[in-house]
């Protein structure tokens, strides 16, 4: 077998990708050519490390030296210092965000040392386009066990005594969800959910790109398990990468055999077909996710009959989430004792959550179940950047609602999210500061469900697009106290009489932060006041006449003339004239304007 | 999101319908065929026009209202043709706590267009877009496939002067 001497890590997720991670590839590749190194190192574009923030990412092995913000003009450098001399590139290496010490392995990095990776532990360390790469780390293992030595009922008691729960949303056990689908049905289905739609999301991308293979073994597990013999996997079309490398990784699976005809020689059956969404939201909901693959209207269909019973094309179906599958084949090499022995009471295992907001540390962590959200935000976060307090962290999307500062300790798990007014959610995970305006954020996800409602009942159609027109009027200094109360009642009336779950949770944002930040939402109605500075109506710019200088700097650049005064001598604003743009404040060197 | 029906007058040419029709063709038996058959045939024509929607409610036997029905529901389908320079601003939470809704305010103030738009001379077209999870890079604007990440309101004139002066 041929041997290399090194292997250079290159993140290829789609945060890397459009920081120019292709072209330190390609940059590599030309160095290594030139200097003669080709057949020495090996070059691996690998999916997603997690630590976006500081992407694109390169990891040097043997060593494990971990590179960040690298570019392709610091490709040479890499190649003469570190791969011909072996004297690492110091200034590249990645700088801990509390203690400032340079920190030369990625696993030492405080963003690593507190996660566990169960349903991430393939991604940034295979190549995701090379079968042979996952058939090296135990992949298709999980899979031979299964259709040479167990029953299919034997395969769903496992997933039962694991406790392992859905990982989009809702978080029902996924070993129930296979047993209600077992009946002796001649046709049924096998789906992935993998339309991630919430805003700031992406654990299912960076699973599908860094790892596809572990969602096509644990599909064909579950197709031997419930009798299935086709699968669907539902991709959002926004997600072109991870299109792309399942195709490739369900072309290699069929060239070797672990998806078609008589698998494994077991006589069992299995095929996947990729369908692609076309942007709507509400087609993450699992009737409307298989009104959509069938060709219609993305519309959510009442429960019951459940999908267990009657889904796509009317036959009995199972649909899990990509995380969910991403568990799937190490617990059936570990044992359902061993996942069990992760997370807390009633959630077992690990959780994947993307990071982003007002974070040092914006990028994908896996933790276990059970984990405060403190030692999310401030050790693996590396806190809140600029010496900004900490506000809130919003979890759920669209669904979800906040948890504030003073339930910074909340541990992590299904239930402890339910109780303070939140859900898990798809494991989106946004951190605010004090500058973060709750009731503008409750404002922007009443957008997001008003576009992304499908319009079939009437209490989501028009009960969220009042809902927004009420929050619009409170951010536009209209509002009373009266008017909260409305807001309140209709919210319990969307919840209490819409279909699917997207118009059931979509009063969840506004909910949570009037229970948490009434004190925002009344200095808004009552004050006239925005107190994190961002609803614009309500802010005035003004200039302090002693900082002022009297430079004209700000004069200036005024678009609608609103700022006068004469030369050395303090300007100010007619309030009036001004459209709150605030590029004066931008310009002026003497920080004279405020905004309040 | 409701959906502006274009003005401009369809030009569809021999060679894309016979490439539509292949498509159709290659499509007619398997079940639930409409979602991949327009997906597909708005990458050959750019976008989805009332005539490209009949060729296949024709091709498919399924009712134009149903077509028609389908294409406005979901977001990425469009009925009306992209600019040359295509603006994606993106809208995701991440990208909105960091200011995007700021770099729209400064594109729609310098190009005179709201997103969902398209300049008269048909050289730039803007959309406010879902989360493209490049929420490490957060404010995210794409033109056609540049990124451009961790972005403030000032570096929009810029950005824009590099494509005004293309042609």
């Amino acid at each position: 077998m041929h041997m290399v001497r090194a292997h250079i890590l290159v993140c290829g997720g789609t945060g890397c990708t459009s920081s120019h991670s292709q072209q330190i590839i390609e940059a590599l590749e030309t160095q290594l050519a030139e200097h003669g190194l080709g057949n020495e190192i090996k070059v691996i574009k690998t999916g997603c490390f997690g630590l976006c923030e500081r992407g694109p990412i390169m990891i040097v092995y043997p060593e494990g030296v971990f590179y960040s913000r690298v570019t392709a003009d610091d490709v040479p450098e890499i190649v003469e210092e570190h791969i011909l001399k072996g004297r690492i590139v110091k200034r590249l290496l990645y700088q801990d965000t509390a203690s400032h010490d340079t920190i030369q392995s990625l696993n030492k990095t405080r963003f690593y040392e507190k996660q566990h990776r169960v349903a991430l532990r393939n991604c940034g360390v295979i190549n995701p386009e090379d079968i042979m790469e996952y058939i090296a780390v135990d992949g298709y293992e999980a899979l031979g066990r299964v259709l040479t030595g167990m029953t299919p009922q034997e395969v769903v008691d496992i997933i039962k005594a694991s406790g392992l729960r859905g990982r989009g949303g809702a978080g029902f056990p996924t070993g129930m969800k296979w047993q209600f689908a077992m009946g002796d049905a001649p046709v049924k289905y096998v789906c992935c959910n993998a339309d991630e739609g919430d805003p700031g999301a992406f654990m299912d991308r960076s699973v599908l790109e860094g790892d596809p293979h572990v969602v096509l073994e644990a599909m064909t597990i579950a197709g031997y398990a419930i009798g299935a013999h086709q699968g669907y996997i539902y991709v959002r079309a926004e997600y072109p990468i991870a299109i792309h490398r399942l195709q490739i990784a369900i072309k290699q699976s069929r060239e070797l055999g672990f998806l078609g005809k008589d698998i494994f020689g077991s006589g069992f059956d299995f095929d996947i077909e990729l369908r692609l969404g076309s942007g709507a939201f509400v087609c993450g909901e699992e009737t409307a996710l298989m009104t959509s693959i069938e060709g219609h209207r993305g519309e959510p269909r009442p429960r019951p009959p459940f999908p267990a019973v009657k889904g796509l094309f009317a036959v009995p179906t199972i649909l899990n989430n990509v995380e969910t599958y991403a568990n799937i084949p190490q617990i059936i090499l570990k044992g359902a004792d061993w996942f069990a022995s992760m997370g807390t009471e009633k959630s077992k295992g690990t959780k994947v959550f993307c990071l982003v907001g007002k974070i040092n540390n914006t990028g994908l962590v896996e933790i276990p179940m059970g984990t405060t959200l403190r030692e999310v935000v401030e050790e693996i976060g590396g806190g809140v950047p600029n010496g900004k307090k900490f506000k809130a962290a919003q979890t759920g999307g669209p669904s979800g609602g906040c948890i504030p500062a003073e339930l910074i300790d909340t541990p992590i798990d299904y239930e402890n999210l339910a109780a303070v007014g939140t859900m898990m959610g798809s494991g989106g995970l946004i951190v605010m500061d004090e500058d973060t305006c709750m009731v503008d954020i409750a404002k922007f996800f009443l957008e997001f469900t008003v576009d992304e409602s499908c319009g079939k009942c009437t209490a989501c159609r028009i009960g969220t697009k009042r809902l927004l027109e009420m929050l619009e009027k409170i951010t536009n200094g209209e509002g009373t106290l009266e008017l909260l109360d409305q807001m309140e009642e209709l919210a319990y009336d969307i919840k209490a009489n819409s279909l699917c779950a997207l118009g059931q949770t979509a009063p969840n944002p506004v909910l949570s932060t009037m229970r948490y930040f009434r004190d925002e939402y009344i200095a808004h109605v009552v004050d006239k006041k925005c107190p994190a500075g961002v609803c614009k109506q309500l802010l005035a710019y003004k200039i302090i006449p002693e900082k002022c200088k009297g430079c004209t700097a700000c004069a200036r650049v005024c678009s609608v003339n609103a700022i006068s005064g004469e030369v050395k001598k303090p300007h100010v604003i007619d309030t009036e004239k001004c459209i709150k743009c605030g590029a004066c404040q931008l310009t002026c060197k003497f920080d004279a304007i405020v905004k309040g | 999101m409701a959906k502006k029906k274009t003005t401009v007058p369809f030009q569809g040419t021999a060679e894309q319908e016979a490439k539509l029709k292949a498509l159709i063709a290659e499509y007619k038996e398997i079940p639930g065929a409409l979602m991949p058959v327009l997906q597909q045939a708005q990458g050959i024509y750019g976008y989805l026009p009332i005539e490209v929607q009949q060729m296949i409610a024709e091709g498919l036997n399924i009712p134009l209202a149903e077509v028609y029905g389908v294409v406005t529901f979901y977001s990425q389908f469009t009925l009306n043709p992209k600019g040359k320079y295509e603006i994606s601003v993106c809208m995701g939470t991440a990208c909105y706590v960091k200011g995007a809704g700021d770099l729209i305010d400064r594109i729609t103030h310098i190009l005179g267009i709201e997103p969902g738009e398209v300049t008269p001379d048909g050289k730039f077209s803007l959309t406010n877009t879902r989360c493209i999870g490049a929420c490490g890079l957060a404010p995210v604007m794409t033109v056609n496939d540049d990124v451009y990440g961790r972005l403030k309101a000032e570096d929009i004139d810029g950005i824009l002067r590099k494509y005004m002066n293309e042609e």
